[in-house]
C-alpha cells in the first residue's frame, strides 16, 4: 500500500476493527478509511465494486470475512471478474486480489468451514493460490497484488497464529510455482494450506519408520505447477494427495486427473487422494476432527502405497 | 439536573479538529475541562437528552452547534468531503421529553400508533418540460440547450432509431445473430449522454448504445461488433450489442442484470480517491431494480458518498413482466429516499427534461460528492430482443400508441422545428444518409475477416498460460485433420 497509491482494501470490518483475523490491523490508521474501506454487508456488491474500481485503474484487495461468504459473490467473480478482460477484447483489466480465511477451523460450524477453492477452480480468467507459512503468505500476497490477473488468495483460519522469522525486505514469490518442502525418493505427497502441517507431522513418523517421502506444497491451485509435480512423479513413481476439500470435485480430484493424464507412464501405483468426506462440517469437536485428514491416516496411506 | 454530574458518556477525544479521535468513556462531571475537544458518541443515560452543554461547561463544541449529541461514525481526514454538519435540533423546555436517542440519531416519538402507508395518496410527480406537441410548458425550469447541441441531439436520436431498425431487420434476414433495440428510449439514450462530459465513466446495462453513439462510436464500429469481425474491439467474443470501448469510457456490456451497479460504485470510489472532476453514470431498467446488486449498490453509494448518477429506464416491461409484477412501490424514485439518496422522476420521452435533470444531477454528484438517482419513465416500444415477440403478452394497440403518439423523437422534432432549427427536407436527407451509411457499414463488416483462432485463447489471462497453449495446439491439430468440420472463414 505504501509502494503504490492505487492499492486499496475493501471488506467488512477491515478498517478500525482490523479485519476478522486482524490481517488489516492498523492499516486504516495509516492510510485512512477511504483506502481501507469498511463496506456494508453485501459480498456480491463489494466484489462488484472492486471490479469496477479495478476497471477504472485501482488495484483493490477484497477481503471475504470468511471465504465461505464469497459464495454470495460468485456471480461477480465468475461472470465479471474472470470474464471481463476477455469479453472486452482486452480493453479492461481486473487486477483484483480476493482473499480471506477459509478451511476447517475449530468448531466454526458448517457455514464457516467451507473450502471454496473447489467451487472456483473452473472459472476461466482467475488464478488461485493458497498460502501456508508466514514466508509464502507475504511473497504470494505481493505477487498477487502486482499481477494483472484477478487472483484469489486462500488463507486458512488456523494458520494465522504461526510465527516465523521472515525477511524485512521485499520479496515476491511466483504465483504459479509449487514449494518443495521436503525432498525425498519414495513417494510424492502433494498438499497445500493447513494439510501441509499434517503431512509434515506424518512425515516425521514415516522417516522414523524408514520411509523417505517427498513433500510438495502445491501453492498454486489454478494453474497447477505440473513442472515441479511432474519431476517429482518421474522420480518417485507414487503419488499421494492430501487435501481438506471434499472428495467430490475438489482440488485433489482435478489434480488426480491431471497427473493421470500427463504422467501415467511414470506411475507404479494409482494416485491416492485423501480428502474430507462429502459432508457439511459438523460442529461437535470430535466429529469435526474426523472430517479432516489426520496424520495417522496419511502414514497408513503411504505405507499401503509403498508396499 | 442533578444527574448531570453522574452522566455516563462515551466520547471521542479529538486533540484538534481534523486529528484522529480516540475513544474515552467515563462519567461526565461538571468540572470537566474544555468540552470543545470532546465529540459525544453515545450516551447510555436517556436522561442525557436533557443535557445542556452551556449549563455544564459554558463552551459547547463548535462543530456540534447547539446539539449535545452526535451519533454514528465520523470520517477521518482522509475524506475531505465527509464532514457532516449536524442538523439535529436541540430544543429547550417542554420538548425535552419528546425525543429519544438511539444509535443512528435522535428521534422524536409519538404515542399514537400509526403505520406508514404502503401506498401514497399521491405519487411522486414527474418532471417534464415539453408537452406532447413539443411546446415548452409555461414556467418550466430547464437547462438551456444551444441550436448546435439541440441539432446534434436530434440527429443522434434519428440515427439511433435508424440504426436499430436496420440492424433488427438484418437479424431477421439472418445477417446477424441477435439484436436488442432501444426504440422508444432514444431521448434517454441521447439526452443523458449529451449532459455528460467524455471523462464521465459510463456503465451500461445493454439498452444504451445511444450513449456510445453520442461519444463518437461510428456506425462501422457498431456493425463490426454485431458481426463479430476482426475489427471488433471485443475481438468477436461477445454477443451483438455487447459494446465496450475504453477510449470512450464506456464499460463493456455484461449480460447479467444489475452487475454493473456495484461496479459503478467502485468506479466512483476510484474517481473520488483521485479527486477527479468527473462522475460515474450507470443505467438499468425497472427489472434491474429487483436484483440484490441494486440494493447494495445504492446503499454503498450513499454510505460512501460516491459521485455516481444512477439512471433507471423504467420502460414498463422486463421481458414479459410488467412493473406491477416487479415491485409494489411507487416506481423506482421512492427507493432513493430509502437509501438516503436524492432522487428525481423525469419524463423519459422528453429530451429537454432528461437533459436538464442529468446535467443537474451530474453537478450535484461531483460538487457534493453524493449519489443521485434518476427514474426516467418511458416505454419499451420494441420487443425485449430479437428472441422475443412482445405481442404475445401485451396489446398491439398499446405498443402503437407509444410508438406514435408518445414518440420522443417526434416530440423533440416539433420543438426544434418550432425554433426554426430543422425542417422536413433535412429530415428525409438525414434518414436517407444514415440508412445508406449503415447498410454500407454492414456490408463492409460482413466481408471483413473474422478474428483468428488465437483470439479464442488470448486475454483470458494477461499472458497465455501453458494449459491454454496446449489447448490451442490441440484445436489447431484437430482443424488440420478435419478441415471440413470447421468454418472456413476463420483465419488460423
Amino acid at each position: 500500500m505504501e509502494r503504490d497509491a492505487r492499492v486499496c482494501v475493501m471488506g467488512e470490518d477491515v478498517g478500525h476493527y482490523g479485519g476478522s483475523y486482524k490481517v488489516t490491523k492498523d492499516l486504516a490508521n495509516k492510510y485512512g478509511d477511504l483506502r481501507v474501506l469498511d463496506t456494508p454487508i453485501a459480498e456480491n456488491s463489494f466484489t462488484g465494486m472492486a471490479i469496477g474500481a479495478a476497471m477504472t485503474g485501482l488495484r483493490p484487495i477484497v477481503e471475504g470475512m470468511n471465504m465461505g461468504f464469497l459464495l454470495l459473490a460468485f456471480n461477480q467473480i465468475s461472470n465479471n471478474c474472470g470474464m471481463l478482460h476477455y469479453t472486452s477484447g482486452g480493453q479492461f483489466t481486473i487486477p483484483v486480489v480476493i482473499r480471506g480465511p477459509g478451511g476447517v477451523g475449530r468448531q466454526l460450524g458448517a457455514e464457516h468451514s467451507q473450502r471454496l477453492e473447489s467451487y472456483f477452480q473452473s472459472i476461466p480468467g482467475i488464478q488461485m493460490v493458497a498460502c501456508s507459512t508466514p514466508y509464502n503468505a507475504k511473497g504470494l500476497m505481493k505477487a498477487a497484488i502486482r499481477s494483472e490477473n484477478p487472483v484469489i488468495l486462500f488463507e486458512h483460519v488456523l494458520l494465522y497464529n504461526l510465527k516465523e522469522r521472515i525477511p524485512d525486505e521485499e520479496y515476491v514469490l511466483n504465483l504459479e510455482e509449487a514449494e518443495m518442502v521436503r525432498p525425498g525418493e519414495h513417494i510424492t505427497i502433494l498438499t497445500y494450506s493447513r494439510m501441509r502441517y499434517h503431512v509434515m507431522q506424518a512425515a516425521k513418523t514415516l522417516v522414523n519408520k524408514g520411509y523417505d517421502p517427498e513433500v510438495i506444497d502445491i501453492r498454486s491451485l489454478k494453474p497447477f505447477d505440473l513442472h515441479t509435480i511432474g519431476n517429482s512423479v518421474k522420480k518417485t513413481h507414487r503419488v499421494l494427495i492430501v487435501e481438506e476439500c471434499m472428495r467430490t470435485g475438489g482440488i485433489g480430484a482435478s489434480l488426480t486427473a491431471a497427473i493421470n493424464e500427463y504422467f501415467h507412464d511414470y506411475l507404479d501405483a494409482p494416485v491416492v487422494c485423501l480428502s474430507s468426506q462429502d459432508v457439511p462440517t459438523p460442529y461437535a469437536g470430535t466429529l469435526e476432527e474426523w472430517t479432516v485428514v489426520q496424520p495417522t491416516q496419511i502414514v497408513t496411506a503411504v505405507e499401503q502405497l509403498c508396499r | 439536573m442533578e444527574r448531570k454530574a453522574q452522566t455516563w458518556v462515551t466520547l471521542a477525544y479529538q486533540e484538534k479538529p481534523g486529528s484522529l479521535p480516540e475513544g474515552r468513556e467515563g462519567f461526565l462531571e461538571s468540572s470537566q475541562p474544555d468540552m470543545s475537544k470532546y465529540l459525544l458518541l453515545q450516551s447510555r443515560d436517556l436522561i442525557f437528552s436533557n443535557f445542556n452543554w452551556r449549563e455544564l461547561c459554558g463552551n459547547p463544541p463548535s462543530f456540534l452547534g447547539n446539539s449535545p449529541t452526535l451519533f454514528g461514525s465520523r470520517r477521518f481526514e482522509s475524506i475531505k468531503s465527509g464532514r457532516e454538519e449536524l442538523d439535529l435540533e436541540y430544543e429547550n423546555g417542554g420538548h425535552q421529553n419528546q425525543a429519544m436517542d438511539f444509535p443512528g440519531g435522535r428521534i422524536s416519538f409519538t404515542s399514537e400508533m400509526r403505520f406508514v402507508s404502503e401506498s401514497p395518496r399521491e405519487r411522486i410527480p414527474c418532471y417534464r418540460v415539453l408537452d406532447d406537441n413539443g411546446h415548452p410548458i409555461m414556467h418550466s425550469s430547464f437547462v438551456e440547450v444551444s441550436k448546435e447541441e439541440a441539432l446534434k441531439m436530434y440527429t443522434s436520436m434519428v440515427t439511433l432509431e435508424t440504426m436499430d431498425t436496420i440492424l433488427y431487420e438484418a437479424q431477421r434476414q439472418g445477417r446477424i445473430s441477435f439484436y436488442v433495440t432501444s426504440i422508444g428510449e432514444e431521448a434517454i439514450n441521447i439526452a443523458t449522454a449529451a449532459a455528460l462530459t467524455p471523462h464521465d465513466v459510463v456503465l451500461p446495462q445493454y439498452r444504451e448504445p445511444g450513449v456510445l453513439l453520442w461519444r463518437g462510436f461510428t456506425l462501422q464500429e457498431f456493425a463490426n461488433q454485431c458481426l463479430g469481425n476482426k475489427a471488433d474491439y471485443g475481438k468477436g467474443r461477445q454477443m451483438p450489442i455487447h459494446y465496450g470501448s475504453n477510449k470512450h469510457n464506456y464499460f463493456t456490456v455484461s449480460s447479467p442484470i444489475a452487475t454493473q451497479i456495484p461496479q459503478a460504485v467502485g468506479a466512483a470510489y476510484s474517481l473520488k480517491m483521485d479527486g477527479k472532476d468527473a462522475c460515474v453514470v450507470t443505467y438499468f431498467g425497472d427489472g434491474g431494480t429487483s436484483e440484490g446488486d441494486f440494493h447494495a449498490g445504492l446503499n454503498f453509494a450513499a454510505v460512501m458518498e460516491a459521485p455516481v448518477v444512477f439512471i433507471c429506464r423504467n420502460n414498463g416491461w422486463a421481458i414479459s413482466t410488467p412493473v406491477s409484477q416487479q415491485f409494489r412501490s411507487d416506481g423506482v424514485v421512492v427507493k432513493g429516499k430509502a437509501y438516503g439518496i436524492r432522487s428525481i422522476r423525469v419524463d423519459g420521452n422528453d429530451a429537454l427534461a432528461v437533459y436538464s435533470a442529468t446535467r443537474t444531477a451530474r453537478e450535484m454528484a461531483i460538487t457534493e460528492q453524493k449519489p443521485i438517482l434518476i427514474e426516467a419513465l418511458t416505454y419499451r416500444v420494441g420487443h425485449h430482443s430479437t428472441s422475443d415477440d412482445s405481442t404475445k403478452y401485451r396489446l398491439v394497440d398499446e405498443i402503437e400508441h407509444w410508438k406514435t403518439a408518445r414518440n420522443p423523437i417526434a416530440r423533440f422534432r416539433k420543438w426544434v422545428n418550432g425554433n426554426g432549427w430543422w425542417n422536413d427536407e433535412g429530415e428525409s436527407e438525414l434518414r436517407a444518409n444514415v440508412r445508406k451509411q449503415l447498410l454500407q457499414a454492414i456490408q463492409v463488416a460482413e466481408k471483413a475477416e473474422k478474428p483468428p483462432i488465437s483470439d479464442l485463447f488470448t486475454d483470458v489471462y494477461e499472458s497465455l498460460p501453458s494449459n491454454l497453449c496446449e489447448q490451442e495446439e490441440l484445436l489447431r491439430e484437430s482443424i488440420k485433420r478435419h478441415p471440413q468440420d470447421y468454418p472456413s472463414d476463420v483465419p488460423t
